[in-house]
Formats: structure tokens, sequence, C-alpha cells
């Protein structure tokens, strides 16, 4: 019997092995839950990008559900998901807020001038700051900010049409449904 | 049409390996001699064939075959010629194709060296071989295929990682490679054992070399990962506990077990279960670690893509082959505890304690590795185990086996002398001492640096006392056999190593610093002036070239030019600097510059002064070469089958002595 020993143990592991395999068909190994999902957005205060004397703040935005979306002219993955943006975005139904990130501000406008602008409003940090208050790991990323300033929903990387479909979409119109 | 003949080649391959691995079986149990000799042909054939689709493969790179897949994922028309033959291992299918081929190359090796072993034996063993061998091909023919076509052909390719391209990350793959599947030929000689039921000395003698080989083989393949990361990551550490590290590190550690435990049993005959459990383990975590990195159920640095259909191909394979072998060994392990009797103060003991300690360790990484994925499954959130867990845990364990050394060839076999023994603790602990008050005065009393001294003179006498044993009491010519002289070196190797590790842990200096240039920055000793960046360019990369002059009291020792590089897909990988010296590293990786718009102005960059990092390497070094010089014993090489002539009885008895 002690000579089995070795070989259930390994018959552990196997069990053990094909949960992980099952699980990651299940989960997007990336997926690292964001601890700011349904806590309050972080705050705050930026410039616009058409306008730096005007500022759009967290407080300015309450009552309506947004979508904050992390780009910058260097990021390549941003022009990935650009076009997506530019054909999807008008169908969100709420405000698509543009988080310009890390960027210079003529390089911003020079590169919504070129790609097309699908934002309703841009605000640009160029410090970054706002980002890190976020947990932003890199652009493309994109949070779900409900009516009361609540995180409801974060995407990494770029949108695509699919994830917009899947999950965007059916998270907006969660969030319809309680606010009337 | 010629990655077709690829293709084509593997298929072969696939079937000669079917034919190796079943053929000399049956022959072997049903006395037929000629089914037996169908195993080395097969096993040269089976190695032509491989050997000619990674030809083809390496063909295809060298000629911008992007019409395969394979090619255009991971090379592209600026690549350097020297990077598109490294490219054949970049990813997940080339480097599949490569584990394949090195394992022909032992099974090749192992065909030619075999040929004095009984021949039941060898055709079990060369079976064994091939069937690992069909499991390999028929990966990579269902799941990977690295002849796959893209059409249409793309008129150029993506790019190999940009963090493979690096000397250090050329040669590192395959010769780890050759340890992992090195551990292959112990695995088949154990499970011949037990299949034919002979649990004779004889065979644990043939399979020693073989294993010091493989374990050779395989610290140089983590020593020179260990120096790639260090060059080319820019974090400036040379070990990460990282899940793929572990992979490699896990065998590394019942490898050195084993070694120990194939020496007990060689020379008399106890522990025999042990060494053939030993043996399944070290070939079945070289194939846990395979799995790890390849079906992406953990998380790493280095994880290749994943496919989930791969995960249960390798998951599937793990099982037939490890818990077939460990039933195998359930059912025909010796039932009796064989070999002469010993009493608790000998060598078969302290070599007892280090292999537990080692297993243990062994066991410890596993769990530490897969903690994440237990976490999942018991559902207590995303988990992540890292040097906190490691670091605690594995010096705790390694103590015993540091303490223990020295006295190990001290020990005879059965019974010690305790008098000689105390005399050694004297010696070796007094200079140890003593060397540890005088670096406390350097190091101003750091527990950790004065500790590595000790080590380092604990073990260092230790070798040395044994070499002057051996140089006063047996006549010249006879001193030191190569197995010998291998221990001693790779013992040497451990405390080079842990005095590497405590004093480049304790008194290494980091700084992240932002500098103009005309600054200098003082770091251990060394003056360290920011001259400015440039741009330059290499074979396919631009770059954001620093220089920094390194003085020290005044006088100049080095330039140092840190790179930023960007490669033509837009990849940023940072090429660090590196003054490499015996008593110390100097460092430099250079950040971003404070102003995107002015690359001539002031920039953010991390200096780092790494005291003794190369013992480090080195330590390691003097491990692989203990391994192979101990490898190359004659007394291992195979007289005749079985019994042994009475000169060999003698030296056995002095080896004992």
């Amino acid at each position: 019997m002690n000579r089995l020993l070795p070989f259930f143990g390994f018959m552990l592991l196997v069990a053990l092995f094909g949960f992980g395999i099952w699980w990651n068909t299940q989960h997007d190994p990336r997926d690292v839950p964001s601890p700011l999902i349904n806590k309050p957005a972080p705050a705050f205060n930026l410039p616009r990008l058409d306008d730096p004397m005007q500022t759009v703040s967290k407080a300015s935005l309450l009552g309506k559900p947004y979508l904050l979306n992390v780009f910058a002219s260097w990021c390549v993955a941003c022009a990935e998901e650009h076009p997506t943006l530019m054909a999807d975005g008008s169908k969100l139904g709420i405000l698509l807020l543009g988080y310009n990130y890390k960027d210079d501000p003529n390089d911003a406008k020079n590169w919504l001038r070129e790609h097309g602008n699908p934002y309703g409003e841009v605000i640009t940090d160029r410090s970054g700051r706002t980002a890190i208050d976020f947990g932003v790991y890199g652009a493309p990323e994109s949070f779900l900010i409900d009516a009361k300033g609540v995180i409801r929903y974060k995407h990494i990387g770029p949108l695509t049409p699919e994830v917009i479909a899947r999950k965007l979409l059916p998270a907006i119109a969660a969030l319809k449904k309680e606010a009337p | 049409m010629i990655p077709e003949l690829g293709q084509l080649a593997l298929i072969l391959a696939l079937l000669l390996a079917l034919a190796q691995g079943i053929l000399p079986l049956i022959g072997a149990w049903r006395g037929n001699r000629a089914l037996m000799a169908v195993a080395r042909p097969a096993a040269a054939g089976q190695a032509v064939f491989v050997a000619m689709a990674f030809g083809i493969l390496v063909w295809a790179f060298l000629h911008f075959d992007f019409s395969v897949q394979y090619v255009a994922d991971n090379s592209n028309l600026e690549l350097p010629w020297y990077y598109r033959i490294a490219a054949v291992w970049g990813a997940h299918e080339g480097s599949l194709l490569l584990w394949i081929l090195i394992l022909n190359v032992w099974t090749v090796a192992l065909a030619a060296f075999s040929q004095k072993l009984p021949e039941v034996f060898a055709s079990r063993v060369m079976a064994v071989m091939g069937l690992v061998a069909v499991g390999f091909l028929l990966f990579t023919l269902l799941t990977s295929d690295p002849f796959g076509r893209l059409l249409p052909m793309p008129a150029n390719g993506a790019d190999l990682n940009p963090v493979l391209q690096d000397p250090g990350m050329t040669f590192h793959p395959p010769v780890l490679y050759m340890g992992y599947v090195g551990f292959s030929v112990a695995f088949a000689f154990s499970i011949a054992g037990l299949l034919g039921g002979e649990m004779e000395q004889a065979w644990v003698r043939w399979a020693r070399p073989w294993t010091n080989m493989a374990w050779g083989f395989l610290t140089l393949g983590i020593v020179a990962g260990s120096w790639w990361a260090y060059a080319e990551l820019g974090w400036g550490g040379w070990w990460f506990w990282d899940p793929v590290e572990n992979a490699s590190f896990m065998p590394w550690l019942v490898g050195l077990a084993l070694i120990h435990a194939q020496a007990v049993t060689e020379k008399r005959g106890s522990l025999r279960a042990w060494t053939i459990l030993l043996s399944i383990f070290a070939f079945s975590l070289s194939l846990l670690g395979t799995f790890l990195v390849r079906s992406g159920v953990l998380t790493s640095v280095h994880a290749f893509a994943s496919d989930p259909r791969r995960g249960v191909f390798i998951l599937a394979f793990l099982t037939v082959v490890v818990g077939g072998s460990l039933l195998l060994y359930a059912l025909r392990a010796p039932r009796v505890a064989g070999g002469k009797p010993f009493k608790v103060l000998s060598r078969e003991t302290a070599l007892l304690i280090g292999n537990l300690m080692f297993a243990v360790a062994a066991a410890m990484v596993l769990l530490g590795t897969l903690f994440p994925l237990i976490a999942d499954a018991l559902n207590l959130g995303k988990i992540s185990v890292g040097p906190p867990y490691f670091g605690l845990l594995f010096p705790l364990l390694m103590l015993p086996v540091v303490l223990l050394m020295p006295f190990g060839p001290f020990l005879r076999w059965n019974k010690g002398d305790p008098a000689v023994l105390k005399q050694v603790l004297l010696r070796a602990g007094i200079a140890a001492v003593a060397c540890a008050i005088v670096a406390a005065f350097f190091v101003k009393g750091q527990l950790k640096p004065i500790a590595g001294v000790a080590t380092l003179v604990w073990l260092g006498v230790g070798v040395l006392l044994y070499a002057v044993k051996r140089w006063r009491e047996v006549p010249a010519g006879r001193r030191y056999p190569a197995e010998m002289a291998g221990m001693l070196l790779a013992h040497l190797g451990m405390g080079v190593f842990v005095a590497g590790v405590l004093l480049t842990d304790s008194l290494s200096v980091t700084r992240d610093v932002r500098m103009a240039p005309g600054q200098t920055q003082h770091i251990g000793g060394y003056d360290f002036r920011f001259d400015g960046v440039q741009r330059t360019t290499g074979p396919n990369w631009r770059a954001d070239q620093g220089v920094i002059t390194v003085t020290r009291d005044g006088e100049s020792v080095t330039v140092m030019k840190p790179q930023k590089r960007t490669y033509p897909r837009g990849q940023v990988q940072t090429e660090s600097a590196v003054d490499a010296g015996f008593t110390r590293d100097l460092y430099v990786a250079l950040g971003e510059p404070m102003d995107a718009n002015n690359i001539e102005g002031a920039w953010s960059m991390r200096l780092y002064y790494k005291p003794f990092i190369r013992w480090i390497w080195g330590g390691g070094l003097l491990m692989m070469l203990g391994g192979f010089t101990a490898a190359a014993d004659k007394r291992f090489r195979i007289k005749r089958a079985a019994a042994s002539s009475p000169a060999e009885e003698l030296v056995l008895q002095e080896n004992n002595a």
C-alpha cells in the first residue's frame, strides 16, 4: 500500500492540473479583478484637450453614466482599438470620455484629427496621476462609471466589437434599468 | 514544398519511434533477439528524420520563408541571421522540435555507449526512450505543427520577441533542454530495471554518469538563464522564483538528490527503491515543467501562448508516463530493504539527510509554484507566492546540508570515526569563525555577509582538508579519481555560490536617480558621471544610448553605454550596461527622459553596485564542472556486462575508505 502513495499523490496533482485547464477556459488569466469595481471612482479634475482653461471633474459628471477610455497617441494598441470606438462609440448611448494618458496635447490632437474623434469629451493628464488612482495597467483600458460615480465595469486592453456586444452593452443596459 | 517535407520527416520519425518503443519490449519479453535488435537502427533512423525536420525549419528561417506561419510569426527581414537561427526555438512549436532533437541526441549517445550492456536490459532502455519520443512527436504533430502554412504569404514577418534577441537567450534553451531531457536516461534505466525485475547494483552504476551529465547541463542552463535575466531584464536581479524558473529548479534539486542516492545504491546497495523513485521524479518534474510553461495553467513572464488543447494533451501524456511509472514502481519495486546495514554515524546517514532536505525543498518549491492554482481551486482568490515564502523556507532547508557537507567525504561508509569528525569540526570551524570575525569589521556587523564568508570558509576548508588528506595518504596517480575530484569541485562550487548570494543580497546598492548631463552620482566607492544620451542604430533597432563615465578616486574605470532600444514593431527593450568584475559588478539601466521631446536633457536611470554577484554564477559553473568531471570517471565505463573485475573491486574499496 505504501508503495502506491507516490501514485496517489501524483493523481491529486493531475486532478489539480485538470481543474487548472478547465478554469482557464472559463476565465481570462490576464483578468485581474480590480479592487475598484463597485467602489466610488477616484476624484479627478482635469483640463479639456480642446480648451485647457476648462476642466472636467468627477463631480461635474455625476448624474449620468459614462465610459472612461484611457488612450494615448503613443499607444499602439489604442490605434488598434480606435476603429472599434469610431464605429460603435455612438451605439453605447452614454458619454464616451477620452482620458488622454501621459501624452503631449499636440500629439493627441493630431492623432485624433488623423484617426477621427469618437469621444464626447477628452480630458488630458500629462502626469498620469489620475491613472495611478484608477489603477490603470496600461493603455488602452476602459472604466464604466455609473450616475453615482461608482465604477461598475472595467476592461483591460483594446475594446473589440465582441467585448462591447457581450460585456459592455449588457453592463450599460443594467445601469439604465437601475436608474429611471 | 520543402516545409511539407519537414512534416513528412516528423511523421516518419514518429513511425520509427513507435517501432523503437514497442518491438524491443516485445523482444525482451519473448526473448526474441531479432526484435530486440530493432532498437538501435530505429533510434538512428528517427534521429536522422528529426534532424532533417529541424534542419528544414532552420532553412525556412534563413530563407525568410514567410509562407510558414511559425517563421512569419517569429522573424522578419531585418532580423540578423544568428537571431533567425535562435528564433527556431523562440516560441512554442520550434522549441518543442528542439526538445525532440535533443532527446534524439541523448538516445543516439545511449545507443552508442550501451553496446556492452546486457542485450535484454539495453533494449528495454532504448524502448523507454522510444516511447518518450512517441509522446513528444505526437504532441508536435497533433497540436503544435511548426510547418503550418500561412496563405497568402505576407511580404514580411512579425518579429522575434526582442527580449529573446540576446546571446544569452540563443544559448540558454538548448543547454537547459540538454539537462531536462538528459534525465530521461536515468528514467529509462529505472523503468527498464523495474520491467526486468533486475535490481542489480550494476545498472545503477551504468546510469550514474548519465545522471551527472544531465545535471551538469541543467546547472549550466539555469546559470545561463539567470545571467540572461540579470543582463537583459534590467531589474538587476538574478533569480525571481518565477513559475518557469521553479520549473527548472525542481528537477535540479531532485537530480542533485538522485546523484547522491545513486552513489549510495551503487556502492552499498542501500536506498534502491528511493533511487528508482527519485529518477522517476526527476524526469517527471522535467515533463511537469514543460506542462506548466506551455499549458498556460500558471501565468508567468515566460509563459508561451497558451492553448487549452495543448494543456490537455500534455496532461494526458504526463498521466500516462508518470502515472504508469509510479504504478509500475508500486508493483515491482524491491520489496526487501537490500544493501549493507549502516550505523547512525555513517556516510549513508549524512547522504540520506541531504537527500531528504533536497526532496523536501523540491516539494516546497512545487507547493509554492502551484499555490496560486490551489487557491483558485479552493476559491481563495488571486494569490501569488513570491520571494517572502521561498526566501524564508529555502535557506532554512539548506542550512543542515551546508553544515553537514564538510563531513561527508570524511565519513566512512557503514561507520564513521568520531575522532576524525571532531578534527574537521575544529579546523573548519575555527577557520570559519576567524574569517567571520574579520569580515564583521568590514561589513559593520551585518549578519548576511558574515554568514556568507563563514559558509565559504567552512565549505572551502572542508574541501581543502580532504584534498590534503588524500595527498598525504594515497600514492601519486590515484589520489583524485575523477569521481572524487568532481565531488570536491561541486562542493567548493556550493560554497562560492552561497557566499555570492549572501554577499550580493546584503551589500548591493541600488539607486533610482534623475541625472542631467554632467551630473555625478557616488555609489559604492565609484563616481558615475552622466555624459548625455545619443541616438544610435543596430541591425534591426534604433536606440537612445546613454554614456556614463565611471571613475574611482579620480582614476577612470570604464565607460558604460546603456541603451533603450526600439524594434521595428515598436517594442521597446532596455539594454543595460554591465561592467563585470571579480569582486563587483557595476550596472546601469536607462529609464525615461524627463522631457520626452528632449532626449539630450535629463533622464531617469537606475544605478547598481553589486558586489560578488559573479560568484553566484561562478559557483554554479563549478558545480557543473563537478558533475561533468565525475561523469568522466573510468569506473563508470562499462567493461563487461554485470560482473565486476577484481581490479574494480580494489578501486571500490579504496573509494570506500
